[in-house]
């Protein structure tokens, strides 16, 4: 069987004399140690890949029944409804999804894509495996740290998945856990999700750490800081926004906690009334409070999201557009610009809590400042585009897509960001329909981007083409037929998470009353339904795709895509330790179709000619 | 290829790898504690009344101290590794090993008191406030006082001479009780949050500590300079740990 | 790790006890300042001296202890970064607290 890591056999033959004391060690280490309890970055980053992969499966199938229930209100779910209720008993007798289940779904699906599927994905999967390599390092700087914080990612996530089967059932106060409701329901669900959470809060503080050390400290030789592809500080950036934004929530989960499980009032108001009866709680405490702290990291936590896929698409673009990306210097300091910005945005998440209009103002004021920076990003990668030798591969497709469907969520952003329009937008179908265009035909395309093309650095062989394409369309027609009517649906109205899909409120039931939602509206609901099975239906062929070609795909050499970034100036897979020597950096990662070389590509190590002399130094080298 | 820089500082960062983790990990402490914090000044600010006086200055004081000499005795048992002296390396952290363990003590010490200490709702609507020192099925017995109304217990600095009787109460006349827990008031759940969460960052530190102090000490015959580096990254951790204490002890106990 | 300068044993030790005696001072100064009498200082002014000189003592104990002030400036970047944004995270929770329309609390 052929491992997915070599050790260093490979270069042994070629680098005889220094390779042999420095990885002495590197013998077989056995099945476990190799590949389950691996410190080696490539294994971890392959894990991460794999469980949040799966994880954003089961997030996906969530959303499926939560689907069929607003499509079908109070109708058993086909096919699926008998096991539903067996596995999950009351909540889903006779196959039908209850209020109460359904809100579960709704909480654990949005808590399970943001935190178990795409953040470990995109930040841990592709950072793990590829920031090292880009920046010719042997591996990240803490090995055993990184072998910990994927640790800690199964545990939160398997205390996710637990939840769901303990009495009273999984969270059900959505992935924003407001208090008092998440303190009130009477359910351990939600203590369960506090847990889940600490764990895979640790688990992303020490993947921060490890990256921002890494990135630091382990550049190779000449890698200078604006050599580094846009990839690397995309994911510098992220690490940044994890480190710090991320422990106020820890804070705060600490308090919901105690709230839960000591009988505090941290969030608790004096005077609160559960079930018309006043709570037995010492008061004096603020709902606002958690609000707050938790927006403080839910909102750098959707840049965390984006980020890292800009990178994915930049170097992609890079890449199939044969020329060096334009406006580098602006891309990096525009996602510095977004990391900083986006820790004084937050409260725009909360201009219906009652906020002065100064307050609200500043907020306003940092939240259309930050588009900016967001705009500047896409324009460049746009403008890359112009007088390119595209290749139209299926990476490029994803990565080209990404950017109109990222302009659709990012503008739909903007009436979402000032206060006016918001107060009738927020907590409607028009959010939801602007975010999800953000992380699933924006970062989600990044990601399926990234896997197609960094699949031949990790097994030597390529996904295939044409099915490849089949996805892509797919995804790309559906994704749109499932978010766009949304738009429609929240400016006519109507709400988030109401479980009958609007039934309540709509013209058939109440035909007399003002602003109810009319027919056309409810008529979307099934259309999406259909058009969501369509997507799922369309990463049939990614995933049979994937587990074919590891064993099947064409096979390739160590560089196929004819690539400047140093991960791919090695052999495939890389082996443990991955240079074995420090690799010489001798220019920047974009240097396509420099004039006077023979090749339209040359790697950021390949050593200047003899012949030529670098067009910067100041006077003749003496000799 | 060996990680570089494990040892030895990079040329232009001027530090080692664990260095800039620890830091980065300690910025991150910084808005956890900061997090909690300002859900202290939050509450505070918003709330009516506000304790004062309810936790004892002299042991809090105490703590201080035992945490500043372990601050100090931590940073000496790193001098003594730079230096070459491993026996006093070994003296210091088994100092700073016993500091954490007497302010563990003291804390826990703290902690049961304010658990066996009641407030008594009574039911001719006077509140009976003081220390258990008994009870059965029939009654309850505790040191302390009568007050006709609750905001009396609230500033205690501001009263002088607290009477501390022994009164005995007929479980008959009880209408609620309820112990000075995090559950009483939202000073009291920030008063265990915090210093609960600080005492486990005590333990957690003193875990690493001992392990260095302990079994981790072979790296000092094979790595001197690697064992000294992983000395001077867990004492930054502690000082720390000691910082957080200099804000939660005026916090708490002082104001 | 090598340091610019020599690592002096007693040099150290003067150091720490230079520590130790600040964190005392401060302790016996904040001590005092809670106690003074309530109707010439009210809570918020007795508040804003303890925190002062909890600073103050933070600092020492930072600079010295910890070698801040003699660290790189990569740490102080991150450091500078964290304060701030700590810093964003408490005006601005606490300024939204307090500014809301006018009427609409009792």
């Amino acid at each position: 069987m052929e491992p997915l890591v070599h050790t260093f056999p490979p270069y042994r033959e070629r680098e005889a004399a220094h390779a042999h004391e420095a990885h002495a060690h590197h013998e077989d280490i056995g099945f476990w140690r190799q590949y389950i309890f691996s410190t080696d970055h490539k294994i971890i980053g392959i894990q991460y890949g794999f469980s949040a992969l799966c994880f954003m499966l089961f997030g996906f199938f969530l959303m499926m029944l939560m689907r069929w229930q607003i499509a079908h209100p109070g109708s058993p779910v086909p096919v699926i409804g008998p096991l539903l209720a067996k596995l999950l008993g009351q909540p889903a007798a006779n196959g039908v999804i209850s209020p109460e289940l359904y809100n579960s779904f709704g909480a654990m699906h949005g808590t399970i894509m943001v935190f178990l599927a795409i953040v470990p994905l995109a930040f841990a999967a592709f950072g793990n495996y590829v920031v090292p390599l880009m920046i010719g390092a042997p591996d990240m700087a803490f090995p055993r740290v990184n072998m910990a914080s994927y640790q800690a990612y199964v545990l939160g996530g398997m205390v996710m998945v637990v939840s769901f089967f303990i009495p009273g059932g999984a969270a059900q106060a959505g992935w924003t856990s407001y208090s008092p409701l998440a303190t009130t329901i009477p359910t351990d669900g939600q203590f369960f999700w506090i847990i889940g959470m600490v764990f895979l809060i640790t688990s992303s503080l020490l993947g921060a750490v490890n990256f921002i050390a890494t990135i630091i400290q382990l550049r190779a030789p000449g890698m200078t800081w604006m050599r580094l592809p846009f990839f690397v500080w995309a994911q510098f950036v992220t690490a940044f926004l994890l480190l710090l934004a991320f422990p106020p929530l820890e804070a705060a989960s600490l308090m919901q906690l105690m709230d839960n499980v000591a009988h505090t009032s941290f969030f608790l108001p004096t005077g609160l009334a559960v079930g018309g009866q006043l709570a037995h709680i010492s008061g004096g405490g603020s709902p606002l409070l958690w609000q707050h702290l938790f927006w403080f990291l839910g909102h750098p936590e959707v840049y965390v999201l984006i980020l890292p896929a800009m990178g994915i698409v930049c170097e992609i673009i890079a890449n199939n557009t044969r020329k060096p990306v334009w406006g580098y210097k602006s891309l990096v300091y525009s996602v510095l610009a977004i990391g900083f910005l986006s820790f004084i945005v937050w409260a725009h998440h909360m201009y219906l809590t009652g906020m002065g209009t100064k307050i609200s103002a500043f907020f306003q004021a940092t939240t259309m400042i930050i588009s900016i920076p967001s705009v500047i990003i896409l324009t460049c990668l746009f403008i890359s585009l112009w007088g390119g030798s595209i290749r139209f591969n299926t990476p490029m497709l994803f990565a080209l897509a990404f950017l109109p469907m990222f302009g659709i969520g990012g503008l739909t952003g903007l009436p979402l960001g000032f206060n006016a329009s918001d107060v009738y937008l927020h907590d409607t179908y028009y959010v939801i329909a602007h975010f999800h265009y953000v992380v699933a035909p924006g970062t989600i395309f990044g990601l399926f981007a990234g896997i197609y093309y960094w699949f031949p650095k990790m097994t030597g062989r390529k996904m295939n083409e044409f099915w490849g394409r089949v996805h892509f369309w797919g995804s790309l027609v559906f994704m749109n037929l499932v978010f766009m009517p949304m738009f429609a649906q929240g400016i006519k109205g109507m709400l988030r998470r109401m479980a009958d899909g609007g039934a309540n409120y709509s013209a058939a039931r109440v035909p007399d009353a003002i602003g109810t939602l009319p027919g056309t509206i409810m008529e979307l609901h099934t259309w999406i339904l259909w058009a969501a099975m369509a997507l799922g239906i369309a990463q049939i062929p990614f995933i049979l795709n994937l587990f074919w070609s590891i064993r099947h795909g064409e096979k390739v050499g160590d560089n196929p895509w004819h690539s400047t970034t140093l991960e791919w100036q090695t052999p495939t897979p890389p082996p443990h330790g991955n240079f074995a020597e420090p690799p010489q950096i001798c220019r920047g990662p974009y240097e396509y179709s420099a004039p006077g070389h023979d090749t339209d590509f040359t790697p950021q190590n390949e050593p200047d000619a003899p012949a030529m002399t670098p067009k910067t130094s100041p006077a003749p080298a003496a000799h | 290829m060996e990680i570089p820089y494990a040892v030895h500082p990079r040329p232009d960062t001027g530090i080692y790898n664990a260095k800039v983790g620890i830091w980065l990990f300690l910025a991150s402490e910084v808005m956890l504690f900061g997090g909690l914090f300002s859900g202290y000044v939050l509450l505070r600010v918003g709330a009516d009344q506000w304790p004062h006086g309810w936790l004892n200055v002299t042991l809090g004081t105490a703590n201080t101290i035992i945490l500043a000499l372990s601050a100090i005795t931590t940073l000496l048992a790193w001098v003594a590794c730079k230096v070459g002296q491993f026996g006093k390396f070994k003296f210091f952290h088994a100092c700073t090993l016993l500091l954490a363990l007497s302010f563990l003590c003291i804390k826990g010490y703290e902690y049961h008191d304010k658990l066996i200490h009641y407030e008594i709702k009574l039911t001719d609507g006077r509140i009976a406030d003081g220390h258990r020192i008994a009870s059965d099925a029939d009654s309850v017995t505790i040191e302390g006082r009568y007050v006709t109304d609750e905001s009396q217990l609230y500033d205690l600095r501001a009263q002088k001479n607290i009477p501390r009787d022994e009164i005995k109460i007929p479980r008959s006349q009880i209408k609620s009780m309820e112990n000075y827990g995090p559950w009483h008031n939202t000073y009291l759940a920030l008063y265990f949050t915090l210093t609960g969460l600080h005492a486990l960052h005590i333990l957690g530190g003193s875990i690493v500590i001992g392990y260095l102090w302990g079994p981790g000490r072979r790296l000092w015959k094979t790595d001197p300079q690697h064992f000294t580096n992983r000395v001077e990254v867990s004492g930054l951790f502690w000082h720390f740990v000691d910082l957080v204490w200099i804000f939660l002890f005026p916090v708490l106990y002082l104001t | 790790m090598s340091e610019s300068h020599p690592v002096d044993f007693n040099s150290y030790l003067r150091r720490c006890l230079f520590v130790f005696i600040a964190a005392v001072c401060a302790v016996s100064l904040m001590i005092w300042a809670s106690y003074l009498p309530q109707d010439h200082f009210s809570w918020p002014l007795k508040v804003a001296l303890i925190l002062i000189v909890a600073c103050c003592n933070a600092l020492v104990v930072a600079g010295f202890l910890m070698h801040l002030i003699s660290e790189k400036k990569m740490v102080y970047t991150v450091l500078g970064f964290t304060v701030f944004f700590f810093a964003g995270l408490l005006a601005l929770t606490v300024w939204a607290m307090h500014d809301f329309p006018a009427g609409t609390t009792h």
